[in-house]
């Protein structure tokens, strides 16, 4: 029990070394996501070339469930359509209520390492924050 | 530690050896004299108290003024300076719009501590708007104590009202309440104080503390979430302004004219809630019981052992005092490369119950370049192995974070 965690490798790994943490220089899109239960706050950055992200990038402080939830985000959605974004924010947010099923968990790639955050109710809010502004986001452009 | 512990752990239902409870600054668990208090009162006496004039009426009216008799004694007040409120930030609130909005005018002081909780802020902050008094901050130290400077610079002849904790729910130090009030009554002001994190863990007199004013919640002390206490100097109270209008807080009504009931029916405006005060004298009488003595030397054991184990934890920031004295059985801290809130869910994984976050207190986070903290806090009930565990666990989190991976 003293050993066991929620916080895996791949949670713990893009917390302490991200890859998309990083400031955008006139980025398409720019959208700031509130953890209202923390305070914490995500600012999101795309760039879009014909309804395709061709690169992203987050700013901001926060718990690492956040900011690795971030950081996976981001890695999956470069190179994707807008729309294909979205439905993976759909896919996501089904995975958090124990919805989605085994091929759609595995859709989600590294994103699935946050499967069990559902077991953690105060910490949903963390883990959907930068889905949910992305899905937002993309839907105040459309 | 005292080995008679484990019986009194008896008394708690909810404690079990699962869960460590270390968040008793929050709120405290119950025990079962005060469960049993509060359904005998809805069992056997439940009536609508000072209205009816039949039997049932007046034992619950008896079993209410019992508690605010019962409330008064436990720190050393009188009965009828005893208001019986939600909690105590609802006491707060009562002097603020009572006292505050009626006696405050513009070119006014009101001096603040800066390790108030919101609500012993928020409240002053609002009345300073609205009045246009001016709003002074007593700064503090990190380890929270408050230089002769600070002092000088927030209390001045101007000063109408100082609000100061009497510990803070942060550092868990004794706030210095008698000299602060001293200098503020020299010159007219009245002090009003957040008893919330010192009347349930030591003993208090209202007239050694030096305040005008104190508040604080039953929910802290065993008693039942929903009623609190704001005491207040009888002459004070009976100049203040009604908070609330309502049922029971009158003496005669007509359409022209109010004259309002005495001090305290004044400010129970409506229904009071009597079971809530009956777990309060249930709750007051457990730890009455148990002694001062008993619940002190056991906060302290677990403070002592805990801080010196988060001392010797590579990455762990005590926040406060070097001295387990000066902690109360509060001890928040920062652990270096993690957020509070993944701190908490790895302590919760352990079945450790910790706070996250500010703490209701975000000037004094800002004021010491916190963005939030963790926070253990005992009661005692709590016990040496809760504390390993918890100091166990502390030890591992940065490792399980991926750190010297």
């Amino acid at each position: 029990m003293e050993d066991r965690t929620f916080y895996n490798e791949v949670i713990t790994d893009h917390n302490l070394h991200p890859l998309h943490k990083s400031d955008m220089d006139s980025p398409d899109i720019v959208l700031e996501g509130v953890n209202p239960s923390c305070g914490d706050e995500i600012l999101l950055m795309l760039k879009v070339n014909d309804g395709v992200i061709s690169d992203a990038s987050y700013s901001g402080d926060g718990c690492a469930v956040s900011q690795a939830s971030a950081d996976i985000m981001i890695d999956m959605i470069i190179g994707r359509e807008l729309s294909e974004a979205r439905r993976l924010c759909g896919l996501f947010m089904k995975m958090i209520k124990s919805e989605a099923t085994e091929e759609e968990i595995e859709e989600l790639e590294e994103a699935g390492a946050l499967e069990n955050i559902s077991r953690m109710p105060a910490r949903v809010k963390c883990a959907v924050l930068s889905w949910r502004t992305l899905d937002e986001a993309i839907a105040g452009k459309e | 530690m005292n080995r008679d512990i484990y019986r009194v752990r008896e008394d708690f239902a909810i404690l079990n050896d699962e869960v460590a409870y270390l968040d008793n600054a929050a709120t405290t668990q119950k025990p079962a004299s005060v469960m049993a208090a509060v359904r005998r009162y809805y069992e056997t006496q439940n009536a609508n108290p000072f209205r009816g004039v039949y039997s049932l009426s007046e034992q619950a009216t008896a079993e209410y003024e019992r508690a605010r008799a019962c409330a008064a004694a436990f720190i050393g007040a009188k009965d009828n300076e005893i208001i019986f409120t939600r909690n105590a930030s609802e006491s707060l609130n009562l002097v603020a719009y009572s006292y505050g909005m009626n006696n405050l005018k513009p070119g006014d002081e009101i001096a603040v501590s800066i390790m108030e909780h919101h609500s012993n802020f928020l409240p002053w902050r609002m009345v300073a708007q609205k009045t246009g008094a001016v709003l002074k901050c007593l700064k503090c130290e990190p380890d929270g104590t408050f230089s002769d400077t600070a002092i000088a610079e927030a209390i001045t002849d101007k000063t109408k009202l100082l609000a100061i904790t009497c510990v803070s729910n942060v550092f868990g130090r004794v706030n210095p309440v008698r000299k602060l009030a001293n200098m503020v009554h020299e010159n007219g002001g009245i002090v009003v104080c957040d008893g919330a994190q010192s009347v349930p863990h030591m003993p208090t007199s209202v007239s050694e503390l030096g305040a005008d004013l104190l508040a604080f919640s039953g929910h802290k002390m065993l008693a039942p979430m929903g009623i609190g206490v704001l005491w207040g100097r009888y002459e004070l109270l009976n100049s203040m302004e009604p908070f609330m209008q309502g049922g029971e807080m009158i003496e005669t009504v007509h359409w022209d004219r109010v004259r309002y009931a005495e001090v305290p029916h004044k400010f129970e405006a409506g229904t009071v809630n009597v079971g809530g005060a009956v777990g309060l004298m249930a709750a007051i009488e457990y730890i009455n019981s148990l002694g001062f003595d008993f619940i002190m030397a056991q906060e302290r054991a677990l403070t002592e052992h805990t801080l010196k184990g988060m001392k010797s934890i590579n990455g762990v920031n005590v926040i406060g005092a070097e001295d387990a004295q000066h902690h109360e059985g509060i001890i928040a801290f920062t652990v270096d490369g993690v957020h509070p809130h993944d701190v908490s869910s790895i302590m919760n994984e352990a079945g450790v119950c910790i706070r996250a976050g500010h703490h209701c207190a975000q000037p004094l986070m800002d004021h010491l370049g916190v963005r939030s903290s963790s926070r253990v806090s005992f009661a005692f009930y709590n016990t040496v192995s809760e504390a390993d565990r918890f100091l166990n666990r502390l030890d591992t989190i940065r490792s399980l974070m991926g750190y010297g991976r």
